[in-house]
């Protein structure tokens, strides 16, 4: 197989150890006078933008960041939990930046470029450096060195962390770097903007189309370079662990103006979610991956206890340790409860459809910390203490003590969003739709098939292949805003230097004004009959249940002309209140919902021709015997990277992955 | 978790309405029936706006997004308290469990003079962000960081910056504090900072432009009510208001040498 000619992946030539290292030390730079007069447009204000916006400007080159909450602060980066990874063997593990490069590809069942993550783990410590650097407070050991821990996918401890909140700690760095170059001046900050189409001139992109959400007005921005770093698109199945506002917008009207779309069907559904509480429901809460360290993760062996738990006849408590089925333990020897996040869901899915489910709905699993509570932190404690034989009681209050110190955020969570106390009963959990590692189709440089537009982040499809491992988002994020983009735009820019502004007056930015307009118009005229939210769920449940976490041929055939019935009915009977210039959250969401959809088709069809199963794409029809996803690597490996050629109508590309440092292998963690 | 505890209860809900930050406001009175006591608090303005539109009105609008109390975008003072009756969670993270069937529940916005209404119950809070561009972070350019593990910070002290750093930027204590003061949060950041030796370089600049910047936005002065603790969502402490007052009296008085 030969990649597609319009497909140039920009990998630079020569060792892999040695390709970035190479590369950096020549790629084209751009002079500090120059940098004064090139501006650069950052759509985003999460880990990736923040970092890129604030390291761009430190450098020189002139910044706008756009966001549509109403503080960058806001971007959901900020909600994730665990940690972030970096390849600094601080734990004399054996960790190396080729492990960590391994266990990402091999994690990504072999369908990441090798070239992107061996770059992205050679820039890990350098992440971890510049944070605490910045004042980022990681959890520390007393000897007042930074902690590890694990997490899933690994057997070394590189995960750094700050409680449950390191994504907020992070962030909050970013967002003080960016505030201090918006406080000199260098950047200039446009909250509550949303941005509603790219700019082309003459092939390239020349600036963005945003609606100022308050006044509902809209604005062109011209720019030399546009930087897309707007996270993922799993609210596409309404139900996510996304934030409401987490929109797919910006990447979509980016794909319809030439940017190429990688591998839109690869989902990450994370095992450890709140489970679904009733139709009310808006979004999904997740329980950190950090959580499976130390829970363990059953159901009842047998049908009659799991009716009985699940009607409330019974408290699992009581259920005798013999008659528990720890199935990851049993399935996965090796790396047990921390198998990789598509494994443990597809485990989980699988017990509960065979009717195992410990909730009325069938549908959760129990997360259980009593044991390491007791047996292991508690006996620790009491040794520690001089209590030679602890009691029961004494071990659970002991191991109780230090589960709070770890997790009690976490617990906080679970027990004001259940009502119910997990330090007494155990978690119930269950898979949710929580990252998207498909986006746009970028190259080394982080460039989409349209030259001068970039995409960094979860925005782009570059370094999971198909399943992403926990505590590498955290990592890419950065990685793109702090380490690579600063670098590898360079590469354009300095062809740019003679380019000068762009008046926004000109004949594409006025078009491509008037087509924003338009759409949103159109939408406030149709004054049909059903809200946003009621297409939105119904979108939702098509994608949850035939392109989540199993898909097969006949259920993405149903799904594409659901989602074209959905469609349709949108446009001629949704129903959208107030105005275009006015503040007008439910024209926001409208809109965000007309792009969802057309997505959602796309996602279908890709997860339609991928005849294999790979990380988080699990199609039925091909699996081992033992239930384990199976591979075409002689027909599959590669990107697919899809071109937008009109409505419901795509030209695929194929970017080939070559493995030339690693065996590709068939994944197991038993 | 569903199941047996879910109880349906009736609750009426008087809520500003307020055009713009021009307009005068005043309060709608809805019946909410039949709503689940698993149901959020915000979910259950999503049936009330679902409700609203189908009637061909318009619906509230409120600041919201992660859902799960770490963004800090929603910001409804409910029932005379920011992020309603329940310690330690911000609006979003409130269900209906903690209401009683029978229950008027007044919801209005944030109100200081600070943080303008953009409509209904949303505020404008750029003042924060302001308050961070002057000052709430360490001068350091990307690339300029030596390894990680050359600084060493005792756990105490990593923790207790840690604490202070779980600020949300949510601004419930400007809305609970009767003075409209920014203190908490701007001692928050003083803190993290200035317990960290990365930030001590630069802490006594640091304290003071961020300090001049609070007052230039209109936030009023602290009384030590502690109001603002009470109503912090994520407990930050009002030892950090301390802190900042000595950081701010050593730093004037060397300013002054």
């Amino acid at each position: 197989m030969a990649s597609s000619p319009k497909l140039n992946a920009k990998i630079p030539a020569g060792q892999l150890e040695l390709k970035w290292t190479n590369y950096r030390s020549t790629v084209h730079l751009v002079n500090p006078a120059n940098k004064r007069s090139l501006e650069v447009l950052v759509v985003g204000s999460g880990l990736a933008g923040a970092s890129a916006a604030a390291t761009l400007a430190e450098m020189g080159y002139k910044v706008k960041v756009f966001c549509f909450q109403d503080s960058p602060r806001r971007a959901h980066s900020i909600a994730a939990q665990g940690g972030v990874n970096a390849a600094k063997n601080y734990q004399n593990d054996g960790d190396s930046v080729y492990r960590l490069f391994y266990d990402t590809i091999k994690g990504g069942d072999y369908r990441a470029r090798e070239a992107n993550v061996h770059r992205l783990s050679e820039v890990s410590g350098s992440i971890i450096d510049q944070c605490v650097a910045q004042g980022v407070p990681f959890a520390r050991e007393y000897g007042g060195m930074l902690s590890n821990r694990s997490f899933g996918g690994t057997q070394v401890q590189r995960t750094f962390y700050a409680a449950g909140q390191t994504g907020q700690q992070l962030l909050l760095g970013a967002y003080s770097a960016l505030q201090r170059q918006v406080g000199m001046g260098a950047v200039k900050l446009l909250a509550r903007h949303e941005m509603l189409d790219v700019v082309n001139i003459d092939g390239k992109c020349r600036g963005i189309i945003a609606r100022d959400l308050i006044s509902g007005k809209l604005e062109r921005h011209f720019g030399h370079a546009v930087l897309l770093c707007t996270g993922g698109y799993g609210n596409v199945f309404f139900l996510s662990t996304n934030a409401m506002g987490s929109n797919v917008t910006a990447a979509w009207k980016a794909h319809k103006k030439g940017a190429f779309f990688g591998n839109p069907c690869y989902t990450q559904i994370h095992p450890t979610c709140i489970p679904v509480s009733g139709d009310h429901q808006s979004k999904l809460t997740l329980m950190s991956e950090s959580l499976r360290n130390d829970g363990r993760i059953w159901v009842p062996k047998s049908k009659e206890h799991a009716q009985a738990i699940a009607s409330g006849k019974m408290n699992p408590n009581d259920l005798k340790e013999e008659d528990r089925d720890y199935y990851l333990e049993r399935r996965y020897p090796a790396f047990g409860n921390l198998v990789p996040r598509d494994v443990a869901s597809r485990a989980a899915k699988e017990r509960c459809d065979a009717g195992f489910g410990v909730n009325a709905t069938g549908q959760a699993v129990y997360l259980d910390f009593a044991f390491n509570m007791k047996y292991k932190y508690g006996k620790i404690e009491a040794t520690k203490k001089g209590i030679e034989n602890p009691t029961e009681e004494q071990m659970t209050e002991f191991g109780q003590a230090v589960i709070k110190e770890k997790y009690g955020n976490l617990f906080d969570m679970y027990e004001q969003i259940t009502g119910v106390n997990p330090y007494k009963n155990p978690m119930m959990i269950y898979p949710a739709v929580h990252y998207t590692m498909g986006g746009l189709w970028v190259d080394y440089n982080l460039m989409t098939t349209v030259p001068g537009l970039y995409a960094l982040g979860e925005a782009n499809f570059s370094d999971h292949g198909a399943n992403r491992l926990g505590a590498s988002a955290l990592m890419q994020g950065l990685a793109d805003g702090y380490f690579v983009i600063p670098y590898t735009i360079g590469e354009y820019l300095a062809e740019e230097i003679r380019t000068k502004a762009i008046p926004t007056d000109s004949e594409a930015f006025v078009k491509a004004e008037q087509e924003v307009s338009d759409r949103l118009n159109k939408l406030l005229s149709i004054k049909g009959t059903k809200t946003v939210d009621y297409f939105h769920k119904r979108l939702g449940k098509a994608m949850w249940d035939k392109c989540g976490m199993a898909r097969n041929a006949e259920g993405l055939k149903w799904a594409i002309e659901e989602i074209k019935k959905i469609r349709s009915e949108f446009w001629s009977d949704v129903r959208v209140p107030g105005a275009l210039n006015e503040f007008n959250p439910e024209l926001e969401k409208a809109g965000r919902v007309a792009d969802f959809i057309e997505l959602g088709e796309l996602m279908c069809m890709d997860a339609l021709h991928r005849n294999e199963s790979c990380g988080g794409h699990f199609r039925e029809e091909y699996q081992t015997e033992e239930g384990e996803a199976n591979r075409d690597d002689e027909k599959f490996a590669y990107v697919a990277a899809w071109e937008y050629k009109g409505e419901s109508n795509f030209e695929l590309h194929k970017e080939e992955l070559k493995y030339e440092n690693i065996k590709i292998a068939a994944r197991s963690y038993k | 978790m569903g199941g047996t505890s879910e109880k349906m209860i009736n609750v009426t809900v008087k809520v500003w309405r307020q055009r713009n930050k021009n307009e005068k406001g005043t309060f709608e009175t809805h019946d909410m029936k039949g709503v689940s006591t698993d149901m959020s608090f915000l979910e259950m303005f999503d049936v009330l706006n679902e409700r609203l539109i189908n009637e061909g009105k318009d619906p509230v609008a409120f600041d919201h997004d992660c859902r799960e109390g770490i963004c800090g975008m929603c910001s409804m003072y409910i029932n005379g308290r920011p992020h309603g009756p329940k310690n330690a969670v911000t609006t979003c993270q409130l269900h209906m469990r903690s209401f009683s069937d029978g229950d008027t529940i007044v919801v209005e916005p944030w109100r200081s003079s600070a943080f303008p209404v953009v409509k209904d119950l949303v505020v404008e809070r750029a003042a924060f962000d302001r308050i961070i561009a002057a000052g709430g972070f360490v001068s350091v350019n990307t690339g300029n960081a030596k390894d990680a593990n050359n600084i060493l910070i005792p756990k105490p002290e990593a923790d207790e910056a840690f604490n202070a750093a779980a600020c949300i930027g949510c601004g419930a204590c400007v809305a609970a504090c009767k003075n409209g003061s920014a203190m908490l949060f701007v001692s928050a950041k003083v803190s993290q900072l200035a317990l960290l030796p990365q930030g001590k370089v630069e802490a006594q600049k640091r304290v003071l432009d961020m300090v001049h910047q609070m007052d230039i936005e209109g936030f009023g002065n602290c009384t030590n009510t502690g109001a603002c603790e009470a109503e912090c969502p994520k407990g930050i402490s009002l030892e950090n208001i301390a802190r900042m007052n000595r950081e701010y009296v050593f730093a004037s008085a060397n300013e002054k040498k």
